[in-house]
């Protein structure tokens, strides 16, 4: 195996270009893992967390825009600066693994993994955030929507490095919830984005680990928003019963070593209600 | 492959002879360097047997790349009290009744460490959340926590930061 550390984003990427068959490396909280239980052989790494231009995050004003650099760990997230911004990411990092794992796992490597339990991205898929993707023949920027195409497969060419994300601020509530067997170090069973966008009048919702990429309820999310006394900012508890269900319904859920299909469905029918009502707290 | 790289552990500059590069920095430190203070267990992070501080962040040496840590500064179990005589956080740990059978204390001890170093004056939530990396079957965890808080009192009863 042959180590590379480069210092900066034209260095990595140069780095990528040249032997596209080389892993990134960010944190290692995944990687590692395969490694070390020898399912994957590793011929060559770049390891990426010493590019200070992947470790920075700020706002636009003028398009009222997050960046966050693929590089910056979930104990960055958590912090105040970008939690009053986007609660529902820092909530979500607060729950993945543990302080340790939280110190240099990164969201570009949840995103670079694309595992449907991956906490971060049904807060991205819920705020329609967009992943930007660097190589040696320019830039460009998908969608989340069109970044994760399947159960840890990603619209990623071998040659990109995943340089950050913009997630548009919404005005209005957001939470991420999360349903395992215990409250640390947990993988997903269901999980759940809920956010409001008050001044578009919409509520949007993603939910993680019930289906091959993170679910987007389109159809719940319209008929609610229809709902939603937006002078009042109320809902009534008849269409939060009726919410959960839907999203429920919207769920693809399977039975594995974790959980059966049934729970799960149950799971998100309960996050999507309680959110919900904890979004619009009057009846 | 043989490789040669240096580390900088506990404050020396080390090097490391005859390695693979896709070794772990658990093993690197107990397996090349003979610094068999840090515990390797699970090897998925799931312990926190083994943590280490990276650059002053606890991180678990398990999942650090040794290869790619050429110029950080890595502090391990035998680096946070050099002269031999126990922290305040060691002395807790052993009249609280905190250490049982021991393969979890290193690195517990790092991550108490690492907390009080942050938070001088932790919550017993903090306590518990900070402490959720690592994994201890003996104690029940209520001497542990009981360890820390009561470095917390006595260092700030006696207004002392550790440098
Ligand atoms: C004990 C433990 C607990 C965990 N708990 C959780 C949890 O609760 N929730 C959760 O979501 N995850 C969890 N994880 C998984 C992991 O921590 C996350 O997925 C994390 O975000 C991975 O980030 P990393 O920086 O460590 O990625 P790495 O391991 O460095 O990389 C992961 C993958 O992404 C690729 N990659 C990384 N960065 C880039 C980039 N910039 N461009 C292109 N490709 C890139 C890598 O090549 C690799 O394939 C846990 C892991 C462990 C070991």
């Amino acid at each position: 195996m042959a180590v590379s550390v480069p210092t900066s984003l034209a260095e990595a990427v140069s780095l990528l270009s040249g032997a596209p068959d080389s892993v990134v490396l960010a944190g290692g909280t995944d990687l590692m893992v395969e490694a070390n239980s020898g399912h994957r052989q590793i011929a060559s790494v770049i390891a990426i967390d010493r590019v200070p231009e992947l470790r920075t995050w700020g706002v636009d004003v003028v398009r009222r825009n997050l960046w966050i650099g693929s590089g910056v760990p979930y104990s960055t997230v958590m912090q105040p600066g970008i939690a009053s911004l986007v609660p529902a990411l820092a909530q979500a990092s607060r729950t993945v693994g543990s302080p340790q794992i939280r110190h240099v796992g990164t969201i570009g490597g949840n995103l670079g993994t694309c595992s449907p339990a991956g906490d971060t991205l049904p807060v991205l898929a819920a705020l329609d955030a967009r992943v930007h993707l660097a190589s040696v023949s320019g830039e460009r920027s998908v969608g989340f929507d069109e970044f994760m195409v399947g159960v840890k497969r990603t619209s990623r060419r071998p040659d990109e490095l995943i340089t950050g994300v913009t997630i548009p601020i919404l005005n209005g509530w957001q939470g991420y919830s999360k349903v395992g067997v215990r409250n640390a170090m947990v993988i997903a069973t269901a999980s759940s984005c809920l956010a409001v966008d008050t001044d578009g009048r919409s509520v949007r919702i993603g939910l993680g680990s019930v289906g091959p990429v993170i679910i987007r309820c389109g159809e719940a999310e319209q008929w609610i928003s229809g709902r939603v006394d937006w002078s009042e900012l109320s809902v009534s508890n008849a269409d939060v019963d009726e919410f959960g269900l839907r999203c429920g319904a919207a769920a693809r859920p399977i039975d594995d070593h974790r959980s059966t299909a049934a729970y799960r469905r149950r799971a998100v029918e309960v996050l999507a209600a309680r959110q919900l009502r904890r979004a619009f707290p009057n009846g | 492959m043989a490789e040669f790289y240096g580390l900088r552990v506990n404050g020396t500059n080390r090097e490391v002879v005859d390695a693979q590069l896709g070794e772990s920095l658990l093993f690197v430190l107990r397996e090349r360097l003979g610094l068999l203070g840090t515990k390797g267990a699970c090897e998925q992070g799931e312990c926190g047997s083994c943590s280490v501080l990276l650059d002053g962040e606890l991180v678990c040496a398990c999942l650090v790349l040794a290869a790619a840590q050429s110029g950080r500064e890595i502090i391990t179990i035998e680096g946070v009290s050099p002269s031999g005589v126990s922290t305040d956080v060691q002395q807790a740990f052993v009249e609280a009744g905190a250490v049982q059978c021991g393969f979890c204390t290193p690195g517990l001890v790092m991550a108490a460490h690492s907390l009080l170093e942050r938070v001088p004056n932790p919550t017993d939530t903090e306590i518990r959340e900070e402490l959720s990396g690592n994994i201890c079957r003996c104690t029940g965890y209520g001497r542990l926590i009981q360890a820390v808080a009561d470095v917390a009192r006595v260092r700030l009863s006696n207004g002392v930061s550790r440098d």
